[in-house]
């Protein structure tokens, strides 16, 4: 069996970064910010390559939706061994609008257009929180979802997942296309190596827009304001050791 | 303006955060009816239908639903918004709500609002962004609005003195033949719930082990506190991942918050900074988990927990 994967990759700012709200209050800063590919993506990819390096899977499709500097993204991917990538490139306005639904919908003609058999994505982005893309772009293709995935195995025609969910542990079974959706304990990603790093240069990005998929990207919510969280005051501190 | 709830239960007991997501349906204004799918969860109908502000329960109870898979609900959802054309959609954003309510919203062709902590106004609402770094205020022009609500943010509604009516919800439009429950392996344990608990003891990497937790279960069995770990804790595999507090992991906002070897990363800080106190217990004194406690101790804690606990039981 050798089936097709496809992974989304965001580029957010990089997880050990203090955001800071911009004096507008409509936003926070990102120019000249340090970014990266968010966390739970990471871990999708590393899923992915495993699939691959046991022969589960032939090819592996990193896509991103996002400016021009989401390719850097793309190549971390491929640094890591994804195969190809794909990048969307959607800008300025549009991409401050941008939402899980309509990300859902570019990742479901993708994933019909490159008939993969399975999509991997993070459980949420770490800018904004949503935890809403994996399960979306489920219900657009009618494929069964595995969200918070600790481990994935590969029976015949399906899928039997493990998810984190919050008084312990759940196994599913899906049937295969499926999307599933990472947590933290699915794997620990690796590093890309130099040579890696090097061949990932000439592994071929396709560069697409909106258009290309009839996605309707227009706004379906307005932010009114981005603000900074109520200060906690510190309060006494006690040095020594007793209470 | 009318608001679907969904009822998160096991079929026995409803799951807390289900009165809190009714306060903030009843902020929303308009009538609010209560959806309970299950198996066998008579009980929870019973229990369901007490609860003040709620007028009418929609019951299916069925075999398909055995698991709560998000690909037997939705179709149950989809039906049921057929019939009743709600203005809003609610659960709680917890494993459960988080699975299924962006895939009842992509069904319906609307963009949900995730992990809501304040209603403005009935297409207003409030939520947070980089692990609480940032507090977004987002207005849904879709004509139903699909949205999460975390259970921390808002008070619980009354278990008594409601007498909501029971009805049959409409079949499902649809069956599940996409996935299917095989089991669960539930951390069993007498401590209250993490995110519902009044008071919780939280362990850091600085804890150095697995086993130097029993300390904190210890202390936290004599406070009836429930015991959650940080980021670094879980990756570190002292503990399993449903006791993770942060962005990543669980909400908690209790009276009593107490950070044991935690230094309080801005992940984990997103997870409990809403707790009313705040007690943090590190060996270093210039910790960011300093900067919100109200009260610090600059300790060992290996010593300090050994301490505090005879302190409690004398």
């Amino acid at each position: 069996m050798s089936m097709r994967v496809l992974v989304g990759v965001k580029r957010v700012i990089d997880y050990a970064v203090k955001v800071r709200v911009k004096p507008d209050k409509m936003g926070v800063v990102t120019d000249g910010v340090k970014h990266s590919m968010n966390p739970f993506d990471e871990i999708a990819v590393e899923e992915a390559i495993r699939l691959k390096e046991k022969k589960i899977v032939k090819e592996v499709v990193a896509v991103s939706c996002g400016p021009t500097q989401s390719q850097e993204t793309i190549r971390t991917a491929l640094a890591m061994g994804c195969d190809r990538g794909i990048h969307v490139e959607i800008t300025g306005k549009e991409y401050e609008n941008l939402q899980p639904f309509h990300v859902s919908k570019i990742l479901a003609k993708i994933a019909k257009e490159e008939d993969v058999d399975m999509v991997i994505l993070g459980k949420q982005a770490i800018d904004g929180d949503n935890n809403q893309t994996g399960q979306m772009t489920a219900a657009v293709l009618d494929w069964p979802q595995a969200t918070f995935a600790s481990e994935v195995k590969k029976n015949n025609g399906d899928l039997t997942v493990t998810r984190e969910v919050d008084g312990g542990l759940e196994t599913i079974n899906v049937k295969l296309p499926a999307v599933i959706t990472t947590d933290l304990r699915l794997n620990e990603p690796r590093y890309a190596t130099l040579p890696n790093i090097m061949k990932a240069k000439k592994k071929p990005i396709a560069k697409k827009t909106v258009a290309d998929y009839d996605v309707d990207i227009s706004p379906r919510q307005e932010v009114l304001s981005v603000e900074d969280p109520p200060v906690r005051e510190a309060g006494s501190k006690i040095i020594g050791n007793t209470v | 303006q009318s608001t679907l709830v969904i009822a998160e239960h096991d079929n026995e007991k409803l799951t807390p955060v289900t009165l809190n997501t009714v306060t903030a349906a009843n902020k929303i204004g308009g009538d609010v009816s209560l959806l309970v799918t299950g198996t066998n969860c008579a009980k929870v109908v019973e229990e369901a239908s007490k609860i003040s502000g709620v007028s009418k329960i929609l019951l299916a109870d069925n075999e398909a639903f055995k698991g709560f898979l998000p690909e037997a609900i939705t179709p149950l959802v989809l039906s049921t918004q057929k019939q009743f054309s709600f203005s809003h959609i609610l659960a709680g954003a917890t494993a459960f709500g988080k699975g299924l309510l962006p895939r009842v919203a992509a069904k319906l062709d609307v963009s949900p609002v995730s992990d809501i902590i304040e209603v403005k106004t009935a297409d207003t609402f409030v939520r947070t962004i980089y692990a609480g770094n940032a507090i977004q205020t987002v207005k849904s022009n879709d004509t139903v609005k699909v949205v999460s609500v975390r259970g921390t943010a808002f008070e619980a509604a009354d278990t008594t003195g409601g007498s909501a009516s029971t009805e049959d919800a409409p079949a499902p439009s649809d069956e599940n033949t996409l996935s299917s429950f095989v089991g669960q392996e539930l951390s069993k344990s007498d401590r209250p719930e993490l995110t519902s608990a009044k008071a919780v003891i939280s362990g850091g990497r600085g804890m150095k082990n697995g086993e130097n937790f029993k300390m904190l279960y210890d202390l936290a069995d004599k406070m009836n506190a429930a015991v959650g770990a940080s980021r670094a804790a879980v990756d570190a595999g002292f503990v399993p991942n449903d006791m993770q507090v942060g962005q990543t992991g669980k909400i908690v906002a209790p009276d009593l918050y107490v950070a044991v070897g935690i230094s309080g990363a801005i992940q984990h800080l997103a997870g409990m900074k809403d707790s009313k106190v705040i007690v943090a217990i590190n060996k270093d004194p210039e910790a960011p988990i300093f900067q919100v406690a109200d009260y610090g101790l600059v300790a060992d804690l290996f010593k300090a927990i050994p301490e505090m606990d005879a302190a409690v039981s004398s």
